[in-house]
């Protein structure tokens, strides 16, 4: 279900390296453009692999769904951190007006609450843009400056112009050598086996 | 087969394979971006940044003295309480509204040109938020007690009125500044992972590397990461209608003839974009031309640009002339006084300049030939700006110097130090925006590749037609085309 990611939060820690245990990471293949990528991670998808993901410079469209990814769960996150900044910033100034510095200023209510609402307003945006960021950082496990994928000198252009498809060793279906000859006949113009 | 600038705004279609010239590959625009920031800085930056640089120590020398004398320094006394400081905040603010507009409203509305130039309007956004957060600190006083701005405990249990709108403005500019950045910084992930990748020395790898956080370009990041985006953008869009709404509230909620209307949040807002592009308008040519990024910020963006202009310079224009028609309509007589003094008063060359400068001037833009005339778009840029810094001029001061009772009447004039504070401000902005130019990259270069036709992996249903059109513009690339081809 959508919540897996997000279970997967607290279930697992947050900045620790979910990394394959064995002497070898997994395999790593080039591809030319988005449209080989985008055919093979169909392939790698039907071919039934889990743990394996695919890189490219840019978002491409549609690939998320040849990927057979589920929808992220983070809306879910910002909208709980949206609603939390709006009650804290209306409970602020409730608390504010009429309990910690109750004072009457040109005969307004002290509970005077269309003029709260800028800002319940703002510090609902706050928290949700937070939520956001973090929420996203989160889930893709980041920061984490090191990664098995960094000792590979080809992937130094998935930033630039290479699209990649990288497979873990941890992968019940993982065979160094058949899944390397699968990338291949995917179109792969360079596969490299990666060590952890 | 490049396409040239002519054949580019003949077909203004949607069509994605026009946005960018020389139908580049996917390196090349890596190339264009990155490689500015990797050379050593031309002497064309230093032209620019160090007399920035100089106006910056202006505003240290002016904030310095203002700190230590007060702000009996600047001209402002009663019955103008409130001149140039007020003035150069709400100027600054609306600076910085194009840049969530590009960023936000035009992500949310998905209009792929915003792509070339959206990074560095957010930039500017952030450091037009930095120039206004400066007048209303520096103009408290005593700038040592600011905090009490803020609803912080404190020894003497006193906590800040929430029903002011003053208040309110703390919150909306301070929120914005906030999620400006980090919209920004988002944004910034993916290149500054791009250029870690490229980096040569140890230097730069570690500082790129530290900030793009180990960046993978992973589809299932991409997949939060474009969630996480989608999401900002469409809490930037009613963020930046708010904030500017709220500033327009510091005045409109007060009684004072001339502030006193309820036509002022969408007028605020509608003049916050129309300054804003002008100045996106301004750092575009500039920054087109010194890194010769001509074929990514085409003529196309600034043909859009101008239309923007053009459409709020008219909608402000309409505001103009429905305060006029109201405060006659209104039967108010000093609703009435107010009106016909800003017009005919001591402050008439004030107002008549704004008027030239945002309703008439702009006017040029139902020509395309003006629109696409990078000369007149850059002259018409500055003239903008001069133009609303008057608005918020014509608006403060001339509502506030002749009060109720002729006795109390007064004409401000602006001594040495507000001059001073007013060009610091420009420094401040100039040096930040130079720093940003040459240390990271000024285009999102991840998000240009995304509009070049081969970074779509198939043909949509909906895509179909451009794919045909992209296919008779390049018979030579069917769909997806080879890197490299040209």
């Amino acid at each position: 279900m959508a919540f897996d990611s997000l279970r997967s939060l607290w279930t697992k820690p947050l900045l620790v390296n979910q990394l394959p245990s064995g002497p070898y990471y997994g395999i790593l293949a080039e591809f030319t453009t988005p449209a080989d990528l985008y055919h093979a991670c169909e392939r790698v998808r039907d071919a039934g692999f889990t743990r394996w993901d695919a890189h490219t410079p840019f978002p491409v469209h549609g690939l998320e769904g040849a990927m057979g990814l589920r929808r992220s769960p983070l809306p879910w996150i910002i909208l709980v951190s949206g609603l939390t900044g709006a009650a804290l910033g209306f409970g602020l100034q409730w608390w504010v007006h009429s309990s910690a510095y109750p004072l009457v200023i040109s005969g307004k209510p002290l509970l005077a609450w269309p003029a709260y609402i800028p800002i319940t307003f703002e510090l609902g945006v706050l928290f949700a843009a937070l939520g956001a960021v973090l929420g996203m950082l989160g889930l893709n496990r980041l920061p984490m400056h090191h990664h098995p994928l960094f000792q590979s000198k080809l992937f130094e252009r998935v930033t630039d112009d290479a699209f990649f498809i990288s497979i873990e060793s941890w992968d019940p279906r993982f065979d160094a050598s058949a899944t390397g000859k699968l990338l291949k006949s995917l179109g792969a113009r360079n596969v490299e086996l990666l060590e952890s | 087969m490049a396409q040239t600038e002519a054949e580019l705004l003949d077909n203004p279609v949607s069509g994605n394979p026009t946005l960018i010239l020389r139908s580049p590959d996917f390196h090349s625009i890596t190339e264009a971006v990155a490689g500015p920031v990797e050379r050593p800085a031309p002497i064309g930056w230093w032209l620019y940044f160090l007399p920035a640089l100089a106006l910056l120590g202006l505003l240290g020398v002016a904030v310095s003295w203002l700190f230590w004398e007060g702000i009996g320094i600047w001209g402002l006394n009663v019955p103008v309480g409130w001149a140039w400081d007020i003035t150069n905040f709400v100027f600054w603010v609306g600076i910085g509204h194009a840049g969530t507009l590009i960023s936000a409203i035009l992500f949310l509305f998905r209009q792929k040109w915003r792509t070339s130039i959206n990074r560095a309007a957010e930039a500017m956004t952030i450091f037009a938020v930095m120039c206004a957060l400066l007048f209303p600190g520096i103009h408290v006083g005593r700038v040592w007690v600011a905090y009490w701005m803020f609803p912080l405990p404190n020894q003497m249990s006193m906590w800040p009125n929430f029903r002011s709108p003053l208040l309110w403005d703390v919150f909306a500019v301070s929120v914005y500044g906030t999620v400006s950045v980090l919209f920004w910084y988002v944004g910034l992930i993916p290149d500054l992972g791009t250029m870690r990748d490229r980096a040569t020395t140890r230097a730069r790898k570690y500082a790129y590397g530290f900030f793009a956080l180990g960046w993978r370009g992973s589809v299932r990041q991409w997949q939060h990461y474009e969630t996480a985006y989608l999401v900002l953008a469409a809490l930037a869009t009613p963020l930046v209608l708010s904030v500017h709404s709220v500033v327009s509230m510091d005045f409109a909620v007060s009684v004072l003839p001339g502030w006193h209307t309820t036509i002022f949040p969408p007028y605020f807002v509608a003049g916050a974009i129309f300054s804003g592009f002008a100045m996106v308008v301004t750092l575009m040519v500039i920054c087109r031309t010194a890194f010769r990024l001509e074929h990514i910020i085409t003529l196309k963006h600034f043909d859009y640009m101008a239309k923007i202009m053009l459409v709020t310079g008219t909608m402000v224009g309409f505001a103009y002339a429905t305060e006029f028609f109201t405060s006659w309509y209104s039967g108010n007589p000093y609703e009435g006084f107010t009106f016909m003094n800003r017009a005919r008063g001591p402050y008439a060359w004030a107002y008549w300049t704004m008027i030239s400068c945002n309703v008439i001037s702009p006017q040029i833009f139902w020509f395309k030939k003006a629109r696409t005339s990078i000369p007149i778009l850059f002259a018409l840029s500055i003239v903008i700006n001069i133009g609303m810094w008057f608005e918020r001029f014509v608006i403060i001061v001339t509502s506030l110097h002749r009060d109720f009772l002729p006795s109390a009447w007064g004409y401000f004039t602006p001594t040495v130090w507000d001059v001073s504070c007013l060009l610091g401000s420009f420094g401040l902005f100039f040096t930040m925006f130079c720093l940003f130019v040459r240390f990271l990259p000024m285009v999102a270069t991840a998000e240009v590749k995304t509009v070049l036709p081969q970074a779509d992996p198939h043909g949509h249903a909906g895509a179909k037609r451009e794919i045909s059109d992209h296919r008779a513009a390049f018979p030579a690339r069917g769909g997806p085309a080879p890197e490299g081809a040209s």
